[in-house]
Order: C-alpha cells, then structure tokens, then sequence
C-alpha cells in the first residue's frame, strides 16, 4: 500500500504547488485563529479554501482543513462556523484537537471525516481509542514524542489510521500541551495558533552577537555571521546549574526520510510534512522529493539518501524522538 | 467566623522528593494544614514512582483519617506500556469496591477507563479552553476541573458560570510553579548529559526544579525531569476577591520546599477573607522568601508579568 | 542523532561595476517607473494587498545590498506607493529588508525560500518582523513574475513589447546573476 503524503499549504499558491508536486492530501487552514499557523499573511480566506478544495479535488487530491487551536471562552461559534463551513465546501476531513469542538463536529455532520490533530497529543492507544468511540474520529497525527516501536505498538492496538510527521519543524514538547511561549509573550499555540509569534519577536545586534528576542526574553545569542538565531523558544540557548547551552533542543528540524520503511511496516497510513509557513518553492521542492521517496519505496527501489539534504538549508536535522536515543 | 470562600487543594508533589521527606510533608499536611483535599501520588514521570509507593499508601491513610479528601493523581504524559496498565488499574481499580477514590485526570488516557458513573477530576495539563469541553467534561463525570494556568482572567470568568450551570467545581492553579510543558524527553538528564533510560535520579537535586536562566541572566524557566515549570511562582492570594466574583471554587497549591503549612494558612484566611490581600502576599513571601510571584497570565498579558497587586 | 547538513547555495551579486555606474544615474525615471508598477500591482493582484491585512498600513525600506540605491514601500491597498532612494536617506520605516537584489527578485519570483535565506543570513530583517512576514507570504502567494507586471505598464502594447522585454531580461539577467523573469527563474535548492 503507498503511504499517503500529507503537505502544506499557508497559501492558494502553496496549494497548488503541492498538488503539482505531488501531493496526496493537503492541509490548510482558515485565515484566523481556529488554526495553529495563524501568522500575518498566511491562510485562507472562505473563498479562497472552496477554490482551492475544487483544485484538489480536480487533480485527485486531497483537502484537510486544520482547525486545531482550542476555542475560546466564549467565542464557541468562531469554531464551529470554521468546522460547518468546512464541512460545507466538501473538505475531505478537519483536523480537530479541543473535546468540545470534535464533540460538534461529531454531532453536526457525522459524515464528515474526522481526524485528531497532532495538538491533541494522543500519545497512546487508549487515548486513541477513547477519540475513536467518543467522536468516530478515522484517524490520528501521532504527536512527536513516540518512537517507532511505540508507533508500530499503537498501530497494532487501534483500529484507525495513523500519520506521523516526516520533515519539518519539531516541537520538543508534546505538542498542544506547551504554554512556553504564553509564559514570555502572551500568545500560546493553543490559544492564539502562534508559538513565538513575529509580532513578539525581536531581533538585535548586542556586543558584537545577534540576540533574539521573545517578549524580551533572550532566547538565542550567535556570533556575526554565524547562521540566524532560531525564534522558537524551545530550540533557544539558556544557562542550568552548569550547563550551557540548548536544554531542550537544538535548532534541529526533523528529517526522518530514511525511516520511511520503518513507519511503513511499523503500519502508518500518512507521513507529514511540516511547514504551512514556509514559502511556496519549499513546499514545492519538499513535496516533489518525498513523492519521489515514497514511489521508490512503493515499487520496492531503495530511497537515494541524502536527496532532501539541501532542503534543511543550512540546519542541523535529526530523526527526533524516533529513536530512542533523542529522550 | 467567616464563611470560606473557596476550597484548598494540595496538589501533587511535582518534584523528586526522598521518601523522607515525602513522609514529613504529607505528615505535616494532615496534622496542620487547614485544605480540604489533597492530591498524591506521582504525576510527571513513572521512574520515580516505586520509590515513594510505600510512603504514599501510609500518607494516604493518615491523611483520611485527618479528615482530608484523598484525590489520586495520575501521569500528565502517559506512553509506555506499563504507564498504560497503571492508569488503567487507577481508574477502575479491580474488583472496582465501593468507595475506590477519585482520581486526577492530568492526561485524557484515563477519560476512556472511566466507569459510567465514575467520579473525577481534571488536572491543569489537559486542555479546558472554552464552556464546550468543560460541558463535556461534566457530562462524563468531571466533578471539578483545575483550568490550564495559561487562561486569562476572561476565559476563567466565562467558564466559571458555566460550570455552575453545569454543577461543576472550578480550581485555579494557585501556588507553585506552574507546569507549562511536558516532554518525552527528560531534561534535567540532558543537561546532566545522560540518557533518560539511565539518569540516575539526577532530578532528585532539585527539590524545587532546576531554574532555567536566559543567557543574560534572566531567570525564566524551572526543568523537573520531563516537565518544564515556571520560573515564577503562581501567586493568587492577592486576587481572591476577583476569583470569588466570577465562579471559582477552589484553589490549587503545589507543595514547594520552605514554609509551604504557613502558605497553606495564608490561603486559608485569605479564603475566608479574614486578611485583607496586602496582608495575605506578606505572609505568603515571608513563608516563601526566594521565590518571585506572579498572576501575570491571568491579569498580566502573559504568563511571566509581575504581579497585578502590590 | 544530528547531522551538518550543506549550506544554502550562494547568492549571486549584482556586479560593482554596473552598481556604481547606476550610482551616477538619477532617480526619477527609476522612480517614475516604480510608482507606476505599484498602481499597476494594485490594480492586477488586489489579493496581494487584503493578504497583507493590517500590515498593509505599515511602511517598508527594501534594500537590495548590492544596488546605489533602496526602495520605500507603503503598500496601502487604496493608494500603494513605491519610491526609490538613495541609502541612507532620512524617513522612518517600521521594517527594513535587506540582501542582494538576486535574492530580493528571487523571493517575489518564488525561486527562494524567505525563511532559508534568513537564517543562512543572506537575508536580513529588522523591525517589525510580522509585517514582513505578512508582505512575503502576500507576495508569495501572488506568483508575480516581475517583467510581466513591468509590460503590464505598456498597456494595449504589452503583446508588442513582450518579447524584446524577455530577451532583454534573460541578457540582463544573465550578465547579473538575477533571474529577472519567473519562468527564467533559478530552481530552489
């Protein structure tokens, strides 16, 4: 069976680059705060998401709509008009992470297909399962803290498909359940759909070093002309007891292309790319180089290593919690 | 006398205490702390577990016999096979007698072994945004719910009259620092640079957590284990005429080394309002001497703001 | 397990001769043009400009390192201006993109990836890092090839002009490194 490869799309134009390229299924969300990529210029308008599930639908392809921060106090409706709206313009599933709005989404439109958002952190198969007969959900984005043993241990227990990120950025912590960035600068991901947002970011030249800033935090320090310092806080370089240094993660991105046999046998249905932020040459150049990974790996050739290599730009890339080892 | 306006609850230790002085502090909780319940039991990490079982299982006796609420608490990040067959075992214990205590539901893992009919509570990692999921919450048995720290004052006021139509308790986390992340990864083994499968306890040093400071100097975070806190504490003892007005009904106090019964005593008069706020945070600094406060996520803008009351 | 992956393939620069020959030239024919383009832009992709959202209120120096000179940008949706000036130049900005042209044309032509460029640094930003970050997802989703809106200025003779105007880019961008039209355009990665 070929795996199915899930791509990013911030824009129209992402879009369509990624079908172009390839793309089974693309995800996407509405240009608010229902969605976790909620960066200025990025997203959806309505009219904008019914164009671009009619592209996809016309190539074959697929469209998720993310709707996956947790509504707030009071705002319920701005949710579920998000959810209803999906549902209306035949998107092929939202992806959901909040109890209240899956519980709608479940009631409202019971054909609609239902995934849990990686935001939900459903790191086991009992929480999975509980997902599964409470909301009918079909399938789960497997938050980044699992190895592959535990994911190919998960598959044989639930009874719905599973995706897992393959390339991209990666959250150190579990996912959908980090208020670090609230604690420096007000804005969370589940609230606001921005980790580290721009707006809160600032980037100065202090003693000869380039500091970044997080809601006056400094989150990184790197010498003239060394590579930009890293925005996110949790790849930042802090000071503990002795240690020096990045305490939670390096600037790494994910990069877990080799172990696609792996994820295939350990049973997954989708690999995700990460990156509806990134621009539309990225998601075009990623796309194309993992649809070519996946085609090899489907007609049994083995997948030419090193070919995303350039893709990382410069950064250093690891397999993540994949292996066991990254704990 | 006054009429106390809200509930106190213990939480969970949080950090890897010696069973020592586990057995002192919950000794201490019972005997002299004026709270209604107490939250026990390990909540961060599943190593550390068989060293305090012992402990736990006589502190939970004498804390009943105090007449304290005894609330089992349960692991905010639940993988592991073993971690898996523990929760399973919490929630519907076998033989399921008649009384079984309630539990803390600090990860969903746990909602879908809950019994019909089953009581419990829900712990300040799973996420409670908006009058939806604490709707449903209720529906499946939530008795009372301690909210995500990172809500402002908004979102607590809107939710708490949802929870009293809804006949739910409404907890504010608020004392301690805060647990804001949870990871796979261990960190205090990372900056000890060993691996989590042999981190020789390393946290154990830390009773309070490892302060995390920016690199100029600025202190910003506490790592303990695999869960990342708040270098501030939460301090809500000024605000409590505020919280009483919108709905909430209890309060939360994550045990810290220091004078943690005078800050227990501090909330309690505070909660009955026989001391006036400025009075309240005197005692509570004073029990609690190193520590910088906040209520910053509440009424600050964000989660590290100083605190709103002098 | 990490690995050192390969760095960002260089940009090209413009060359110094030719930037400091334009360094002579005046400004308002340059200027002429640009506050046309802007009108024309305006007119043929108002999607870029309600993209932009509130950033569109806010003002832009975009400073191409290797030219004489910088371009202003107020990309109001109603009344969008571009001007040139020379560097240095007084007046505030709320954000300030610098890098070699190459990589500036390269980012409108989709053919660079913003985020890439910054942290290799052959990009940097200052100031308000959302604005940017609004004006290059706007642009991005635009597909903008820069000598198409450059005939769009010729009007009903655009179809004339069109094929002078792309040999003349291809020549140009050649002798600069600068892919001047999209579909001339250097490859991502």
């Amino acid at each position: 069976m070929t795996l199915e490869l899930v791509c990013p799309a911030g824009t129209p134009a992402a879009l369509r680059a990624a079908i172009d390229a390839g793309a089974h299924a693309v995800y996407c969300g509405f240009n608010d705060e229902t969605n976790a990529r909620n960066f200025p210029g990025l997203n959806f308008s309505r009219a904008e998401m019914a164009d671009a599930i009619g592209y996809a639908h016309r190539h074959d392809a697929k469209v998720l709509v993310a709707i996956n921060t947790f509504p707030r106090a009071g705002d319920f409706a701005l949710w579920t008009r998000a959810v209803d709206d999906a549902a209306g313009m035949q998107a092929d599933a939202v992806i959901l992470a909040d109890l209240g709005l899956l519980d709608h989404a479940a009631r409202a439109h019971p054909s609609l297909r239902l995934h849990v958002s990686v935001q939900a952190a459903a790191a086991n198969a009992d929480a999975i399962g509980f997902y599964a007969r409470s909301f009918g959900v079909r399938r789960v984005v497997l938050p980044r803290v699992l190895t592959v043993q535990e994911i190919a241990a998960i598959n044989r227990d639930i009874a719905i498909e599973t995706e897992v990120f393959i390339f991209g950025g990666l959250c150190v912590m579990a996912e959908g359940r980090c208020s670090l960035s609230s604690y420096a600068c007000g804005n969370s991901p589940n609230m606001n759909g921005a980790c580290s947002p721009a707006s809160q970011v600032e980037y100065r030249e202090e003693d000869g070093d380039l500091v970044s800033r997080l809601g006056g935090f400094a989150i990184h320090r790197v010498k003239a002309g060394a590579p930009a310092p890293y925005p996110t806080l949790c790849k930042g370089s802090f000071e503990a007891g002795a240690y020096r240094g990045h305490v939670f993660e390096d600037p790494v991105s994910l990069d877990a292309a080799s172990l696609i046999p792996q994820l295939a046998a350990a049973g997954v249905t989708a690999l995700k790319i990460e990156g509806r932020q990134r621009s539309r040459a990225y998601t075009q150049a990623v796309v194309r180089n993992f649809r070519r990974a996946l085609d090899a790996h489907a007609a049994g050739r083995p997948i030419a290593a090193g070919e995303l290599r350039a893709l990382t730009e410069g950064q250093q890339t690891t397999a993540g919690a994949y292996s066991k080892t990254w704990r | 006398m006054t009429q106390a306006r809200f509930e106190l609850t213990v939480g969970p230790v949080l950090f890897n205490w010696p069973a020592a002085r586990l057995a002192d502090f919950y000794a201490r909780i019972a005997d002299e702390a004026p709270v209604d319940r107490v939250v026990i039991g390990e909540s961060v990490c599943s190593k550390r577990e068989p060293f305090h079982a012992d402990v736990t299982e006589a502190a939970i006796g004498r804390l009943e016999r105090a007449g304290k609420k005894v609330v089992l608490a349960s692991l905010t990040l639940v993988t592991l096979e073993r971690e898996r067959r523990a929760a399973r075992a919490m929630v519907a214990p076998p033989g399921d007698e008649a009384g079984s205590r309630e539990v803390d539901i600090d990860d969903l893992t746990l909602l879908g072994f809950v019994p019909p009919g089953g009581r419990f509570s829900i712990g300040p990692m799973v996420n409670v945004y908006g009058e939806a999921t604490l709707g449903f919450l209720a529906r499946h048995g939530a008795r009372r719910i301690c909210l995500p720290p990172e809500l402002p004052f908004a979102s607590v006021a809107i939710l708490g009259r949802a929870a009293a139509e809804q006949g739910v308790g409404l907890e504010l986390f608020a004392y301690g620092r805060m647990p804001l992340a949870i990871s796979g990864r261990c960190y205090h083994a990372r900056v000890h640079g060993l691996s989590k499968d042999s981190c020789q306890f390393v946290c154990e040093q830390d009773p309070d957590g490892l302060p995390v400071r920016t690199s100029d100097g600025t202190d910003f975070l506490a790592v303990n284990g695999v869960q990342t806190l708040s270098y501030k504490f939460a301090n809500l003892v000024g605000d409590l005429d505020r919280l009483a007005g919108v709905g909430v009904t209890s309060l939360r106090l994550s045990p810290h080394t220091g004078d943690f019964i005078a800050v227990t005593h501090a909330f309690a008069a505070a909660a009955a309002g026989a001391l006036s706020a400025q009075e309240a945070l005197r005692r509570v600094r004073e029990a609690q001497p190193q520590a910088e406060f906040t209520d910053g996520f509440l009424f600050g803008g964000y989660g590290a703001a100083p605190l709103s009351v002098a | 397990m990490t690995n050192r992956v390969s760095e960002h393939p260089s940009i090209p620069r413009f060359p110094r001769s030719g930037a400091a020959a334009l360094g002579f030239a005046p400004l308002l024919p340059l200027n002429l043009a640009a506050g046309r383009l802007a009108t024309s832009l305006a007119r043929r992709h108002p999607a870029l400009f309600e993209r932009l959202g509130e950033q569109a209120g806010k003002n832009f120096v975009i400073d191409p390192t290797d030219m004489p000179f910088v371009f202003r940008l107020a990309p109001q949706p109603q009344a969008p201006r571009l001007r040139a000036e020379r560097r240095g130049s007084a007046g505030a900005w709320d954000a300030r993109i610098a890098g070699p042209l190459a990589a500036l044309i390269g980012l409108v032509h989709g053919a660079y990836d913003g985020d890439a460029l910054f942290f290799s640094r052959d990009l940097v930003i200052e100031g308000d890092t959302a604005a940017v970050l609004a004006l290059r997802n706007a642009i991005d989703n635009e597909e903008l090839d820069l000598v198409e809106e450059g005939l769009a200025l010729f009007g009903p003779f655009a179809a004339l002009a069109a094929l002078p105007a792309s040999r003349l880019a291809t020549l140009v961008g050649g002798l600069a490194g600068v892919a001047l039209t999209r579909r001339s355009g250097g490859s991502f990665a």
